[in-house]
């Protein structure tokens, strides 16, 4: 007589300390087995779309660092390109410099939090966190000097930067940029040849890249899946065509291609800031723009590179001070589609980890 | 610094031109001579089609191996109060190239376009999201839920008649 077995179902979250934020997931398991996954989320909704109708241009900066909250400069980048592109704002050298210094800083910072949670994840309890924490805390410090804020930094507004680097931000910046590929060694050191990491991570979660491009995945993870698009050099903002970097890839798009993706792409940005110090030169950080802007009427589509893949901005002008519409495409809410794809058919010890690769916000999730 | 993952030939094409190239009037002519349905007004970057045609130039967009449109960007439904206009950004990687599809749907008491979901999988939490804010039905949809707000709300919060 054969043992009788049920698929059980069971609710992740919203409330677990793995799911960045307030995310749930209704899994059925078969025994160890996902057999489907169905993702709830929702649970910080605020409207920021309908209250950005509410707000005129230059308000609507600070309602943008609280989608992403660990890469708030990446939004507002996002976000005042999007109004210059609309209302025809120039913006002078000086402020593209320091915009590309402070999204490469951002995107690191980022990155650096993903490294962290995904061992966390792992079961690397409380260690690498630190570790990650510790160089991120350095970066806070930098925008700490630039805008006098560390997480929610509205540093950047429509026609430039709000104000210009103070005199000792550079020899602080130079000597995070000696330091940091000690400690980016130090990761890859401690991790990459893990047995235990290799055994947890290496074809787990797999991704095909017909997947990704179908499911309109972007970011590090469309890239871990062995695409080459990145928006920063094909479609290239602010001075992202004056620096030279290159694009990681991975092979096969498992959970480690994804997580190596991301370490790489941090000597990358170091490279991009390296090069953007170099090149940048003293001048004006931000052109004349009225307080109140008032575009002309007609819509505007702006994306860019975040850390977690394009974010995009499409705004729409009525004439009047306030946008007519705001509509985020934010990078982590369009990267869960494929939640089920890589999660289905895996173990249940994996299923935390592979959600974790996505590394989703759910603060960009929800809006 | 050692190698760490290796780069394979890869089966996605991808082409950096220095910008992204925009094809408004390219698309909008390949619509007209390649299919019985018509564009109904574009210009460089944007074009207009009608409701009704839109699943069969979302399959020639994606289809064709010249325009290649395989990457859905974003959909985005914006209320004009007489009518509703759901905006594609696609993307082709092979070309490097942009294109912007508009369609408008004049019925407001119960709005529906065609679901793309069958031809870019991209769509499917990017309709929901629109079905649950903005209140556009998208027909064979497989899972046409509320998903950012929960099913008892009332009413769709991003109209602009939303609690007037």
């Amino acid at each position: 007589m054969g043992i009788k077995s049920e698929p059980v179902t069971i609710n992740v979250g919203p409330q677990h300390p793995s799911t960045h934020g307030v995310f749930r997931m209704r899994v059925t398991f078969d025994g160890e087995r996902v057999l489907d996954v169905e993702p709830v989320f929702g649970y910080l909704h605020r409207g920021t779309e309908k209250l950005a109708e509410e707000r005129n241009y230059t308000q609507i900066v600070t309602l943008t660092d609280r989608l992403d909250y660990t890469a708030a400069m990446s939004n507002n980048l996002a976000y005042v390109r999007a109004v210059e592109q609309l209302a025809g704002i120039q913006v002078p050298e000086r402020a593209m410099y320091l915009r590309v210094i402070a999204a490469e800083l951002q995107r690191i910072a980022s990155h650096l939090i993903f490294v962290g949670f995904f061992l966390q994840e792992l079961g690397a309890f409380g260690t690498p966190l630190m570790y990650s924490f510790r160089e991120r805390e350095r970066i806070l410090d930098l925008f700490e000097m630039m805008c006098g804020a560390r997480i929610t930094l509205s540093y950047m507004r429509p026609g430039g930067v709000f104000q210009d680097t103070p005199e000792d931000y550079w020899p602080a910046l130079n000597t995070f940029l000696t330091e940091i590929p000690h400690y980016l060694d130090e990761y890859e050191n401690l991790v990459l040849d893990n047995e235990i990491l290799l055994a947890r991570t290496k074809n787990i979660g797999v991704l095909s890249h017909e997947i990704a491009v179908n499911s309109s995945i972007s970011g590090p993870i469309l890239r871990a899946s062995g695409v080459k698009w990145d928006l920063r050099k094909a479609n290239p903002y602010e001075v992202y065509d004056r620096v030279k970097f290159d694009i990681p890839t991975g092979s096969i798009g498992d959970n480690y291609d994804r997580f190596v993706v991301r370490i790489m792409e941090m000597r990358e940005s170091i490279k991009i800031i390296e090069q953007c110090v170099q090149q940048i030169e003293k001048g004006e950080v931000r052109s004349k723009v009225p307080l109140i802007i008032r575009a002309p009427i007609g819509d505007a589509y702006s994306r860019i590179e975040a850390p977690k893949g394009e974010l995009g901005f499409y705004l729409v002008s009525d004439g009047s001070i306030a946008p007519y519409r705001c509509k985020i495409r934010s990078p982590s809410f369009i990267n869960l589609t494929i939640l089920h794809d890589i999660l289905v058919g895996g173990n249940l010890a994996d299923l935390i980890v592979s959600f974790g690769s996505i590394d989703v916000n759910m603060g960009e999730v929800d809006r | 610094m050692k190698k760490l993952c290796e780069t394979k030939i890869l089966e996605v094409k991808v082409n950096y031109k220095v910008t992204t190239a925009i094809a408004g009037d390219y698309v909008a002519k390949s619509i007209n001579e390649r299919i019985d349905c018509r564009a109904i007004f574009w210009n460089s970057t944007e074009v207009w089609v009608q409701n009704t045609d839109w699943i069969k130039i979302a399959q020639l967009l994606k289809d064709s191996p010249d325009l290649d449109f395989n990457y859905l960007s974003a959909i985005t439904a914006v209320d004009y109060v007489e009518y509703f206009e759901v905006i594609y950004h696609l993307i082709s990687f092979q070309f490097n190239q942009s294109a912007i599809l508009k369609l408008r749907i004049f019925d407001r008491e119960n709005p529906s376009v065609s679901s793309v979901t069958s031809i870019w999988q991209g769509a499917d939490l990017q309709e929901r999201e629109i079905w649950d804010l903005m209140g556009i039905r998208f027909d064979n949809h497989y899972n046409l839920k509320r998903i950012l707000l929960w099913e008892e709300f009332p009413g769709h919060p991003l109209r602009k008649d939303f609690l007037r």
